[in-house]
């Protein structure tokens, strides 16, 4: 039941991120696989930790849409040339990454494991989506397909839509997303759009995908790969890098958007709730958010229902705050996957390391002033799949 | 219609193949819980919100609202390339259920949330008819 179950507190800051990598993303898969990519980013992220493969025991993946295979985690580790004694495959959509570092986090604070590699790569073919297809049988895809559902695109036009409807939100609010974090990848070389600045009247001139979402609105999936190491608290404070504590992380689904009360009440109300439970923190406690903008409209209503703003308040916050990285409210300072690119199902994790970068004050250029509180999202399916992160530096 | 891409369609078989059968007869027909009185959607032959399996089939008002909308500039699936654009919904019926649809027989950027809409059923196969809808208000119903 929602609202009834306590966060879990005696989890908080167990567990803690020692080491990241991101690969540099591209259009196409230029020659790789999914799984040469995971290859470097696990071999970057244990280096990055200051470890050796040998201290890995643990290995959390999430699938592969251009590389699917049934038991990953143990493809994954015998690439790695890994035996480790916990594996994970998360399987959330878009919330996969938030999910791998909750069960990671969760495993280390029980003790199932020291040390965890939690890593995604995927590559991007656009021919390839039509050729081979990752499998998805869900009964309700017969009443949506033969109907034209344009995907997540259609579904979360159709957030925004209602959105302005009843809340009279503006396409020039939900560019200034885009338009804010396209300002930050000016400052992230590694983003697919760096050096390409980005204006609110840009965005509102690109083609309309799904009435009122723009193109420049709308993620643009892409080639690459990162990689989390996370580890105990106590060991991380031993390892060259300032940690990342996982102070709180809560998970929530529900199904079917749209026979819930309210399409615009989404599960990230609950999986928020969770995590700033557990951390024992509240929204206005957070220096900076890196949450899951597959489209401009998902960042406005995961804002509103993780408690930043009230719900309908969307428009108005995102238009009164500077959401750069040298803003009021640091908002996806990579440049969020609009600007940096979205590597598969995995993209998410570009938030979460993201985060720990900002946290352990390594983000350079686009470094925000605070630091010690970042609240990180991870939304899959239409508002379905939903898991939330507070992860903050050690004090 | 691109070429090699075939239509989507349902399959009209399994739990829900009374659903489709009933379209194709001209009425719409939904699951509905004894035991907590709530329609069913999508149909299966228990109620998803409180697992009794006492359900019954019964006609379901097709009169609604469209609850959400977005006019489909760029299709996703290839074989609706050239419908685009075109209106892809939710559209709420009286039974609280809520069914994505298509809304037809007006130009796209005419549908907006909270409009009064009634079924227009699209034969497509001998087994397949398709539930779109549209205005209430447009005159001779279809």
């Amino acid at each position: 039941m929602k609202g009834t179950i306590e966060s879990a507190p005696e989890l908080r800051g167990r567990a803690a991120v020692a080491g990241i990598a991101e690969l540099r993303p591209s259009k196409t898969p230029e020659g790789r696989t999914p799984l040469g990519l995971i290859a470097d980013a696990s071999r970057l992220a244990i280096a990055d930790a200051g470890l050796r493969p040998a201290d890995v025991d643990g290995i959390v993946v999430c699938p592969a849409m251009m590389q699917y295979s049934m038991l990953w985690p143990s493809v994954v580790a015998e690439h790695l040339g890994l035996s480790p004694s916990y594996l994970e495959f998360v399987d959330l959509g878009g919330a996969s990454s938030c999910g791998m570092i909750a069960r990671a986090a969760a495993a280390v604070a029980t003790g199932r494991a020291d040390v965890v590699l939690c890593v995604n790569g995927d590559t991007w073919d656009p021919k390839g989506m039509y050729l081979k297809p990752p499998p998805l049988i869900s009964p309700l895809r017969d009443f949506t397909m033969p109907y034209g559902a344009a995907g997540a695109n259609g579904d979360y036009a159709m957030a925004a839509k209602l959105h302005m409807a009843r809340y009279g939100t503006t396409s020039r609010q939900l560019a200034k997303i885009a338009a804010d974090q396209r300002t930050s990848a000016q400052k992230n070389p590694l983003a697919l759009f760096h050096g390409k600045p980005l204006t609110v009247d840009d965005v509102l001139a690109s083609p309309l995908v799904c009435d009122p979402l723009h193109l420049l609105e709308v993620v643009m999936p892409c080639t690459g790969a990162e990689a989390v190491i996370v580890t105990s608290a106590e060991r991380a404070r031993d390892l060259p890098h300032p940690p990342a504590l996982v102070l709180g992380f809560g998970e929530h689904l529900e199904p079917d958007p749209f026979q819930r009360p309210d399409y615009l009440v989404t599960p990230v109300v609950e999986s928020a709730r969770r995590a700033f439970g557990m951390a024992g923190v509240v929204p206005r406690d957070v220096d900076f958010a890196e949450i899951y903008d597959c489209y401009t409209s998902a960042v406005l209503i995961e804002l509103e229902d993780a408690g930043f703003c009230a719900k309908g308040e969307g428009g108005p916050f995102v238009e009164s705050h500077d959401l750069t990285y040298a803003g009021d409210f640091p908002l996806n300072t990579h440049g969020g996957m609009l600007s940096f690119g979205q590597p598969g199902l995995g993209g998410g994790m570009t938030l979460v390391v993201e985060a720990v970068r900002q946290i352990m004050g390594r983000a350079g250029e686009r470094q925000v002033a605070r630091r010690d509180v970042a609240f990180v999202h991870g939304n899959g399916g239409t508002f379905t799949e939903e898991c939330s992160l507070v992860l903050g530096a050690a004090r | 219609m691109s070429e090699g891409f075939p239509r989507p369609l349902p399959k009209v078989e399994g739990d829900a193949a009374p659903y489709w059968r009933a379209l194709a007869a001209g009425r719409i027909e939904l699951p509905r819980c004894r035991a907590c009185s709530r329609t069913i959607f999508y149909p299966r032959p228990f109620c998803p919100a409180c697992l009794s399996d006492d359900v019954a089939w019964e006609a379901v008002d097709g009169r609604g609202t469209v609850y959400a909308c977005t006019v489909v500039h760029k299709p996703t699936n290839p074989w609706f390339f050239d419908q685009a654009p075109y209106v892809y919904a939710i559209v709420e019926l009286p039974c609280g259920v809520r069914l994505p649809t298509r809304i037809v027989g007006c130009p796209a950027e005419n549908v907006r949330v909270g409009d009064r809409v009634e079924p227009v059923f699209e034969r497509v196969t001998d087994e397949v008819t398709l539930l779109h809808f549209a205005h209430a208000d447009r005159g001779a119903p279809a």
